[in-house]
């Protein structure tokens, strides 16, 4: 079935979204040497791409819609006064390689969002650049790295990870040229100490921990970890993506941590994927500061107070063109204002109330392999539901049929048929007890008709897609003849 | 319940192994498919390969998750399945049979004695399995 062509499908030779003025500059011709018969662009009027466009929409889900408790991804709201903000012309119509005195409005945000969320962590600097969390992690081992060669400590070519950290920590150790050592849970869901001991020595780097963890649990022995790893001569990374649930309660910097990444994408409201680029600042404590990625901005203050760039002393180098992702610097900025101290400290605790929340009324029915106090997000098992034949993607695709956005599966990995509910602090209870009682209702459905929950979604446009075959036959590029093959199988 | 062949050598990692000799047949086992869901990548040795023992010596892709598979002895590859490779569904049909991966010529037959026999591992999926 066919649904929606692509715009290029739409495509008719000569028509036009706008007309363009007479040019008002001597025409210069091309040279023929260098142009090209065409460029495939698709020729549709202004009203067809907004036809085209809205009605993609219309198969879409986003959080502007309903529920969206994707675990590990924080889809908070993003407030549209942040869009309006990054609108403003001093900071929507800028370059970043204009005279630094003609931009300062725009530097002067920058480094008050590096101050900002240098005191919110408790992080002595903070660098804007990375584009991402990955990227942000990427920066921030790297950092690690320049810094032990720095000291000429060489051999420590290690990077302990704890097996509830995020997937792309390991990876992006292995991408950083260290070698990869796992460290396992104990009973309680914390980094496994006594192991940890066991695996520190003069070889070890760094650990990366996520903490909160990927169960959405706090490590309880968070102190003792960044002491054996101190001891041991290395730093503790401590990947932020779990922020949201820690603000103006917890600073990673007080508790010893060398190196955070913020994802503002998720903590600071800033949009997701399509929405928007990524943001990932990295904060670091006073000893790696200087490793920091450059430019920064730095405020110079000679009676009158400017702002300008300048490039720490051991600078592990530029790792973004330009000063990164701007955008969300501004759209950040705007929720840390609008909030300030006391409301963030609010969003925290709101986050990890409906969390709590919905985990106690949901552990009935689906396995909750670590009964603690859970803090933004919880994992709950499909092993009982398993045992009827329905697994969980089974009943991902049945919450579809709600209206709401499944949660995460089969992730994190230590727990099977995993699902992990990230509700966040903007749903009102109503919409808590609502995918609260869908789940009850799945859950019903597993033991009285777990086929229906198999061939779910029932009520979607689009319903259960072959997944496999979309694996097993990558197809990835549009092509003339593919489209024609299509209109033709119709 | 997961098809468990006696006769063959199992590791905690859920390979199976079957012994001719010096060399060795491997390959993952039903429960390690059932739990993976449908395959749909395979990255395998080549002969000449050398592995060892308990490290990676591939990647196994369902559309859950991707995962190392981890080599159950040491030794050098002799041959790898090129037909599971091309139609990677048949580690789900046939995981002891037509999606056997690799032939491994084994360095050290001793290693062999550290690998569970089918009613242990039998045990092991019943303990570890439901997690």
């Amino acid at each position: 079935m066919r649904t929606e062509p692509l715009i290029y499908e739409l495509s008719k030779p000569g028509r036009r979204g706008i007309s363009v003025p007479e040019p008002d500059v001597p025409v210069q011709e091309i040279p023929a040497n260098l142009q090209r018969d065409s460029l495939g662009l698709p020729e549709v009027s202004e009203i067809d791409v907004i036809r085209h466009f809205t009605r993609l929409s219309h198969l879409n889900h986003a959080i502007d819609i309903d529920f969206y408790p994707l675990g590990s991804c924080t889809m908070k709201y993003n407030p549209k006064i942040n869009e309006l903000m990054s609108k403003l012309p001093g900071y929507g119509s800028i370059h970043p390689e204009q005279d630094p005195a003609t931009i300062q409005g725009a530097m002067e945000l920058m480094y008050e969002l590096q101050e900002m969320l240098g005191e919110i962590s408790g992080f002595h600097q903070v660098s804007l650049q990375p584009a991402a969390g990955a990227h942000g992690e990427l920066t921030g081992v790297l950092m690690a790295r320049a810094y032990f060669e720095k000291r000429g400590e060489h051999q420590r070519r290690t990077v302990l990870v704890p097996d509830s950290a995020h997937g792309t920590n390991p990876a992006t150790a292995a991408m950083a040229g260290f070698d990869v050592v796992t460290v396992p849970s104990d009973d309680r869901g914390n980094a496994d100490v006594e192991k940890l001991r066991e695996l520190v020595g003069p070889d070890t780097a760094a650990l990366m921990i996520t903490n909160p963890n990927t169960l959405g649990l706090w490590d309880e022995s968070i102190m003792e970890v960044v002491d054996i790893v101190h001891e041991a001569g290395g730093l503790v990374y401590n990947d932020g993506a779990n922020f949201n649930a820690i603000l103006g309660i917890a600073r990673p910097g007080d508790l010893g941590i060398d190196i955070m990444h913020y994802n503002l994408h998720k903590t600071f409201s800033t949009p997701h994927g399509g929405g928007g680029p990524g943001s990932g600042p990295v904060g670091v404590a006073e000893h790696l500061a200087e490793y920091l990625p450059g430019p920064r901005v730095a405020k110079v203050d000679n009676g009158d107070v400017t702002y300008d760039w300048y490039q720490p002393k051991h600078t592990i180098g530029r790792i973004h063109g330009f000063h990164g992702n701007f955008g969300m610097h501004v759209r950040a900025y705007t929720y840390i204002r609008m909030n300030g101290a006391e409301g963030l400290r609010q969003i925290s605790e709101d986050a990890v109330l409906a969390a709590n929340y919905m985990m106690n009324k949901l552990k009935d029915r689906y396995t909750l392999r670590y009964d603690r106090t859970c803090m933004h997000e919880f994992v709950l098992s499909a092993n009982q539901q398993k045992k009827n034949g329905v697994r969980a993607l089974d009943i991902a695709k049945r919450l579809l049929d709600f209206g709401m956005h499944p949660p995460t599966v089969y992730f994190p990995l230590v727990v099977d048929e995993a699902m992990m509910i990230e509700p966040t602090e903007t749903e009102s209870i109503e919409s808590l007890d609502k995918f609260i009682a869908a789940m009850i209702q799945i859950d019903e459905e597993t033991k009285t008709n777990p086929d229906y929950v198999n061939s779910a979604p029932h009520d979607t446009f689009y319903k259960r897609l072959d997944e496999v075959g979309a694996n097993r036959n990558l197809n990835l590029r549009w092509t003339e003849e593919k489209a024609e093959e299509l209109v033709a199988a119709d | 319940m997961a098809e468990i062949k006696s006769g063959l050598h199992y590791t905690k990692s859920h390979e199976w192994v079957k012994v001719d000799g010096d060399t060795v047949t491997m390959g993952v086992t039903d429960f390690a498919q059932s739990e993976l869901g449908d395959i749909t990548y395979l990255e395998l040795p080549e002969a000449g390969d050398s592995v060892s023992k308990s490290e990676p010596l591939g990647v196994i892709e369902s559309v859950k998750a991707a995962s190392d598979i981890y080599s159950p002895v040491s030794g050098e590859i002799v041959e790898a399945n090129d037909q599971a490779i091309d139609a990677p569904e048949s580690v789900n049909s046939s995981p002891y049979d037509d999606a056997w991966l690799v032939k491994i010529k084994l360095s050290d037959s001793s290693e062999l004695d550290e690998l569970m026999d089918s009613a242990t591992y039998e045990k092991f999926v019943e303990e570890e399995g439901g997690h």
